[in-house]
């Protein structure tokens, strides 16, 4: 069974944008799914759509077998929803935004006390239970919206943008956190970032949106295999003039002391580098240019992903 | 979800709601505590005595159970406009919006948060007012219901407010401009036996004129209006209000982009 299913699906919205043109997308029980795109190529839209927030002007939608327009209570009860934006009220203490939001879906208070003690231990926020949410630092109330999306133990977490903003070292405890629970509790996940070394690192799966079409969608080892091409930056010992030439790859002087090399997947840079020391250019360091993914990235989309964070 | 469920999350939304006026109680409960104070100083206390009486009853007997359902009036209305629309505008409503929660549920939720300010403050005004004069309740169960009932429509009508509310402006107008001018027209401090016609027949289309009548009839048994009539009213406006609430909300106006 697929824990998501959408056909079809468009939404134009009141103010005559069409933010989705006919998107399908079918996630797998249990799977840890990526779904990229620029900004606004619509991945909130389909996130809220998903989540009722948002009605779709055409087209369906299927969580774990159940349609969302003659089940809608069926589906909200099993979807979990963190938002791209904080939106929970400031003014009210961290736990009670977690257990109330359990029982919103009618959890029974005992029971809802206890989830949210665990999940706010599990996400590191136990001392600031009693805290109002307004005071937590912005990575914090990332992990108060993680935590209150799982108070209701649902069987699809949707993530929209979850690390944005949120540093270097809780972002690795998030990843670790959200792969544990794929892994142990089964809960499919499906994320949107625009951090391509993390859906690299955490994403099984990986769709690519664009002006409101999935351009593809395909598993992460077979789409990286696909990537053509490498491509590394090479630091010089001395500066040159003008980039040599070398056959079967491509050389490009990106400033005198810098160059970008392009090489075949599977090209052995030995040769490359022999050829290299003929022209004289002697090299200093090398780094991949980018991650693999991003190169995916820009030559399906045409463009970077602007980075937010 | 099942009807224990429903029932878990309304608690739960009404618990989240009274919790919210209750903290803040400095803007909730002692205002209109104090503005009833100076109401009976000055109108029942310095001016109420030349008035002598009206309905028979000393006119502090008399303006007493229409000071505590105006602040029943105003507190509903205010409790539940401005707790549903700064959940829309800080977008907490969405934490409603993704539970499988009924629109029914969520309806009855706000409305019970309004109720439970409005008796809440209702009751704190009628200690004040038990301060001023030595009234004896004439129907305990008629004021009883009068009071839920009036506090019920009211929290209703501020939720239709706040759903097609754009701006916080948008919440205040109602109020103001109809709310306010309403209840002093609806008799809370003359009988409309006092006034000229036309003035006293078109007060008669007033709705508030009913429920304060109705009330002042449970608590001193004076009454300008049928009470039938405005209990009438009261049932007729609640069932026209939750019906035009669910509507709404299934269509989403307001809501769901
Ligand atoms: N409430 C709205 N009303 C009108 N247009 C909207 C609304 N929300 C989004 N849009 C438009 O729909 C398109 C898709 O937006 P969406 O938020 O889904 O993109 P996104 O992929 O999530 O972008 P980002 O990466 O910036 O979060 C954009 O053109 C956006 O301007
Ligand atoms: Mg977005």
């Amino acid at each position: 069974m697929h824990a998501l299913e959408i056909n079809g699906l468009t939404k134009t919205y009141g103010s005559g944008t069409k933010a989705l043109d006919g998107v399908d997308l079918t996630v797998a029980a249990g799977d840890f799914f990526a779904l990229l795109g620029p900004n606004g190529a619509g991945k909130t839209t389909v996130i809220s759509t998903l989540a009722s927030l948002v009605t779709a002007t055409a087209g369906e939608v299927r969580v774990f077998g159940h349609d969302l327009l003659r089940e809608r209570a069926k589906v909200k009860g099993m979807v979990g929803l963190v938002p791209q934006e904080f939106n929970f009220n400031g003014f009210v203490p961290v736990q009670e935004i977690v257990r109330q939001q359990a029982g919103f879906y009618g959890v029974a208070r005992r029971e809802a006390s206890e989830r949210t003690a665990y999940l706010l231990e599990q996400l590191g926020l136990a001392d600031k239970a009693t805290a109002q949410a307004r005071q937590l630092s912005g990575g914090m109330k990332r992990r108060l919206m993680i935590a209150r999306a799982l108070a209701h133990r649902p069987s699809l977490l949707v993530l929209d943008e979850p690390t944005a903003g949120v540093d270097v070292e809780l972002r690795h405890g998030m990843w670790e956190f959200l792969t544990r629970l794929n892994r142990e509790e089964g809960v499919t996940i499906l994320l949107t970032t625009h951090y391509l070394e993390e859906a690299e690192a955490l994403c099984r799966h990986v769709a690519i949106i664009q002006r409101g079409k999935i351009v593809v969608s395909a598993p992460m080892r077979e789409l990286l295999e696909q990537l053509p091409e490498e491509s590394f930056v090479l630091d010089l010992v001395e500066p040159i003039a003008h980039a040599p030439t070398i056959p079967g790859v491509r050389l490009s002087l990106l400033n005198p002391g810098v160059l970008e090399l392009e090489v075949r997947r599977g090209q052995p840079l030995d040769q490359v580098f022999a050829a290299l020391h003929a022209a004289g250019v002697r090299v200093m360091s090398l780094r991949n240019k980018s991650n693999r993914l991003e190169a995916l990235f820009i030559k399906l989309t045409g463009h970077g992903v602007e980075d937010k964070a | 979800m099942n009807f224990v469920q429903q029932m878990r999350a309304l608690w739960t939304l009404l618990e989240r709601e009274t919790l919210r006026f209750v903290r803040i109680w400095p803007q909730t409960i002692i205002p209109p505590m104090v503005t009833t104070a100076l109401y009976f100083i000055i109108f029942g206390g310095l001016i109420g005595v030349r008035v002598g009486e009206v309905g028979g009853v000393p006119y502090m007997d008399f303006i007493a159970p229409g000071l505590v359902l105006m602040a029943v009036i105003s507190n509903s209305y205010a409790n539940v406009v401005a707790s549903f629309f700064s959940a829309k505008f800080q977008r907490h409503i969405e934490e409603l919006m993704v539970s499988p929660m009924s629109h029914l549920s969520l309806i009855l939720g706000f409305m019970a948060g309004g109720m439970a300010r409005g008796m809440a403050v209702g009751v704190a005004v009628a200690l004040i007012a038990a301060l001023f004069t030595d009234l004896s309740v004439h129907d305990w169960g008629l004021a009883l219901l009068v009071m839920l009932l009036t506090s019920a429509v009211f929290s209703l009508a501020g939720m239709l407010n706040a759903i097609f509310a754009k701006t916080f402006d948008d919440i205040s107008i109602v109020p103001t401009f109809v709310l306010t001018p309403l209840t002093y027209l609806g008799g809370v401090f003359f009988s409309i036996e006092l006034l000229p016609q036309p003035w006293r027949d078109l007060s008669l289309f007033n709705p508030l004129l009913y429920m304060i009548n109705a009330f002042r009839q449970a608590v001193i048994g004076v009454s300008d209006v049928p009470v039938g009539l405005a209990l009438g009213l009261l049932f007729a406006l609640f069932f026209v209000l939750l019906a035009a609430c669910v509507y709404i909300l299934r269509k989403g106006w307001g809501l769901r982009g």
